[in-house]
């Protein structure tokens, strides 16, 4: 059973590579220009998506499909578009800007897993980063040092999830409504902060911002070395955490009791009381950890990237980080993938609406659409952990 | 109130919070407490960061206009109150409507957080009503626009409805990712180049619509007059009761929303019902965007797409409990806060704008947190020994 649904798997997974190498093959550094190659290619992956879906593995085939239309397709646009344009609009600096767009979002969204996972649904991430880019930059400037602001973040962004866990679990509000306040409030809180303890705007230069780390090492790597160097070479240190934090949530999420408690306690609370799990302590442990990885991806945006704070600087960066979880199917590689997929789209709106005048706004849509068509069911159904939104009453 | 026991607490079981809450005060305890509440934690936070709480509210609440009720107000006084009561009034209509799209949801058991995308979508067909019929006779011209935005909006949530009414799809997330559609959808169609940006080519904005599809405007100048969409809104107000508690569909909702499993067995159609609560839900928010747009904005902006008008309207339903004379002034109350809050209305020596206007996003945070947690307020009102969630068994005595 194992095996055969690993090499459906597989399978599936080839054809979402081929379907990459359909529009790969027509862009620099290849450039291949014949209308035959991304054809051929997006055409293999399209019948290794088929035969995947086939044996019943829906949601990779769907990617397999996905990746072969939208492959394919790009493959042919990319024929008729000169190479210098091309050039300036795929650099290896697209794929750097892709894990800066992604990783916010992936800090986020393991948060999301955590809370969602243990049953409380938690659409406040967005206050929560919001909260976190702010405190990251009082705590920044306040001690001079970076370490102090990341965790000033952190402790703040795990305050206001604690505020979401008393509400949604010991007084059982409405998990929506008070993730909706924690929203607002963090938009007001942090708004009011800045304009009372900043009246002058945040001073130019006396945020201490969090160090990249320059790989210089990457040059050496024979062949690919100087596209690793631009791609790898000048990343923030906490794009480096954020891998790790991708792959922390997954062991402890499936390969570690506390994980296999978390997750039972979100499908089936009352049987997991019943075996002597606290489920209140289980789901305040998940919520506050939501919180505290989403304030860190909202400190990447302040000290991590931009290196200022400003009103509401987050914009919806919490919602796509929760459109991620859902795409991403409640498991962090897959809604790592997600939040890779729309910092690729969002790395390329400005290239794009540059160089070929395709409006941003419209590709800024992309992330909310695609989640829309993974929610209704077209690319292997997302489907929730049972309890979630409920809030559990002990017996 | 909140000392001693309650004399004619039951004896046996529990009274549901909500029969006991709406003993009180027909149901508006809850709410006129979590407002207080939410105030007054507002007013520590003022006064922490070195302000006068009082004076501050005191110069919000006279920036808001509701002083023009006052009989003592005179002469300049009573100029400027009747110019900030229009602002108010003109900024409740908006609050009320979508407002209406999520109680009228919820009543139905859904959560509909997308007003936001449904406004927009109801504005924009309106704007393109406004801006492209040209020569249609007034009342045909609004009303052809109203109803464009009540079909825009109706559009909106219905797709929404029809995802949660055939897949499943849950309502919390279409609709937030219908919201961000909309807003990007809406910045793509006026930005430089978009394809409803206006004559002017070097703007990011609409035309302004026709004169003929502007509402009448009844008390003030045309720029900064009260329209008569406060009107609409109060029909709405009106129509939202009747259709819930008067139409066969109005019951099936609220019966869906009770207990859909319950429906479904006594033969309602569940899954209709959800496309139509959240389809006519929309058709309120819509009508929220139209009548913004023809009422006094005339225009768009790409800026504007961020103002958040319909996620105050989540915040409305919920204190108004969906009721509409709590809607009404739940409206009231929010659009006070944000005129009397706005850099126009503040004097910056009494308290700085900018601190204010964040203030009452945080007040209204702090209302929808209490007012979502009975549980929390009857903590406060140390009625607690009531609160036994589990019946005792029946033998047993209870204590009180």
């Amino acid at each position: 059973m194992t095996e055969r649904f690993a090499s459906t798997r597989t399978i599936g997974a080839a054809g979402v590579a081929l379907g990459v190498l359909a529009f790969w093959l027509t862009v620099p550094p290849f450039t291949i220009r014949a209308h035959a190659v991304p054809v051929v290619v997006g055409l293999a992956a399209l019948g290794l998506g088929f035969a995947a879906l086939a044996q019943g593995e829906r949601r990779v085939a769907g990617f397999a499909l996905a990746f072969a239309f939208v492959g394919g397709l790009g493959g042919l646009w990319a024929q008729g578009v000169d190479e210098q344009t091309l050039k300036d609009v795929l650099t290896a600096g697209v794929l750097a800007s892709t894990l800066r767009f992604a990783t916010p979002l992936a800090f986020a969204a393991m948060g999301g897993i955590f809370s969602e996972r243990s049953g409380v649904v938690n659409i406040g991430l967005e206050g929560m980063m919001l909260t976190g880019a702010f405190f990251a930059v009082w705590g920044s400037i306040w001690s001079g040092t970076w370490v102090v602001g990341l965790l000033m973040a952190m402790l703040f962004g795990g305050l206001l999830a604690l505020i979401h866990g008393i509400f949604s679990i010991h007084l059982r509000a409405d998990q929506i409504v008070s993730g909706f306040a924690v929203n607002l409030l963090a938009l007001g809180l942090t708004g009011y902060l800045f304009s009372a303890i900043y009246p002058g705007g945040i001073p130019n230069g006396e945020v201490s911002r969090v160090p990249t780390l320059g790989l210089g090492f990457l040059d050496s790597i024979p062949g690919i070395g100087g596209f690793l160097r631009d791609v790898f070479g000048g990343l923030s240190l906490l794009v480096w955490l954020m891998f790790l934090v991708v792959i922390l949530a997954y062991v402890v999420l499936f390969k570690t009791a506390i994980g296999l408690r978390i997750r039972s306690v979100g499908e089936h609370p009352r049987a997991a009381d019943t075996v002597g799990i606290s489920v209140y302590g289980v789901r305040y442990a998940a919520v506050v950890t939501s919180g505290v990885l989403a304030a860190l991806g909202g400190a990447f945006l302040s000290i991590g990237f931009v290196g200022t704070f400003s009103e509401n600087m987050t914009s919806g960066r919490g919602f796509i980080a929760l459109a991620a979880v859902i795409f991403g199917k409640w498991r962090p590689g897959w809604a790592f993938a997600a939040t890779l997929l729309f910092g690729f789209g969002f790395a390329l709106a400005i290239p794009l609406q540059r160089e070929a005048g395709i409006s941003a706004n419209l590709v800024s849509t992309f992330p909310y659409v695609l989640t829309l068509v993974a929610v209704a069911g077209l690319i292997g159904r997302s489907i929730p952990p049972v309890a979630i939104g409920r809030p559990y009453v002990k017996q | 109130m909140s000392e001693g026991p309650e004399p004619e607490a039951p004896k046996t079981g529990f009274p549901r919070l909500s029969v006991l809450l709406s003993d009180r005060a027909g149901g508006a305890l809850v709410p006129l407490a979590a407002t207080v509440l939410a105030f007054l934690i507002g007013g520590l936070v003022v006064l922490i960061t070195g302000h006068n709480p009082l004076t501050a509210y005191r110069a919000i609440f006279n920036g808001t206009g509701f002083n023009w009720v006052f009989p003592w107000v005179t002469g300049e006084d009573r100029r400027r109150a009747a110019s900030d009561l229009q602002e108010t009034l003109r900024i409740a209509t908006p609050l009320m409507l979508t407002a209406i799209a999520v109680a009228f949801a919820f009543r139905s058991g859904l959560f509909n957080i997308g007003g936001q995308g449904q406004y927009w979508i109801g504005f924009i067909g309106a704007l393109f009503v406004g801006t492209h019929l040209h020569g249609a006779p007034r009342p045909l011209h609004i009303l052809l626009g109203i109803a464009a935005g009540i079909v825009g909006g109706m559009l909106w949530g219905g797709i929404a409805g029809i995802l949660r009414a055939t897949v499943g799809a849950h309502e919390v997330i279409t609709t937030i990712m219908l919201n961000w559609i909309a807003i990007f959808g809406g910045q793509y169609l006026f930005e430089l180049g978009g394809p409803l940006q206006g004559s002017n080519a070097s703007l990011p904005r609409s035309d302004v619509i026709d004169g003929s599809s502007k509402l009448w405007v009844f008390w003030g100048t045309q720029f900064s007059g009260l329209h008569v969409g406060i009107f609409l809104a109060i029909v709405a107000l009106v129509a939202y009761f009747l259709i819930l508690n008067r139409t066969t569909l109005g019951f099936t909702i609220r019966a869906v929303g009770f207990n859909p499993e319950a429906a479904r067995y006594s033969g309602m159609p569940v899954r209709r019902s959800y496309f139509l609560a959240l389809a006519i839900a929309g058709a309120f928010a819509g009508l929220a965007g139209a009548i913004d747009v023809l009422g006094y904005k005339y225009s768009v902006d790409t800026s504007d797409f961020g103002s958040g008008v319909a996620f105050t309207g989540i915040a409305v339903a919920l204190l108004g409990r969906n009721k509409p004379v709590g809607i009404f002034f739940a409206a009231l109350l929010f659009a006070g806060l944000q005129v009397g809050t706005s850099s126009r209305h503040l004097d910056p020596d009494i308290f700085e704008p900018a601190l204010a206007s964040d203030l009452s996003t945080m007040i209204q945070a702090l209302v929808i947190f209490f007012v979502g947690a009975d549980l929390l307020i009857l903590y406060i009102w140390r009625l607690r020994r009531y609160l036994r969630l589990n019946p005792p068994k029946a033998e047993e005595p209870v204590p009180l």
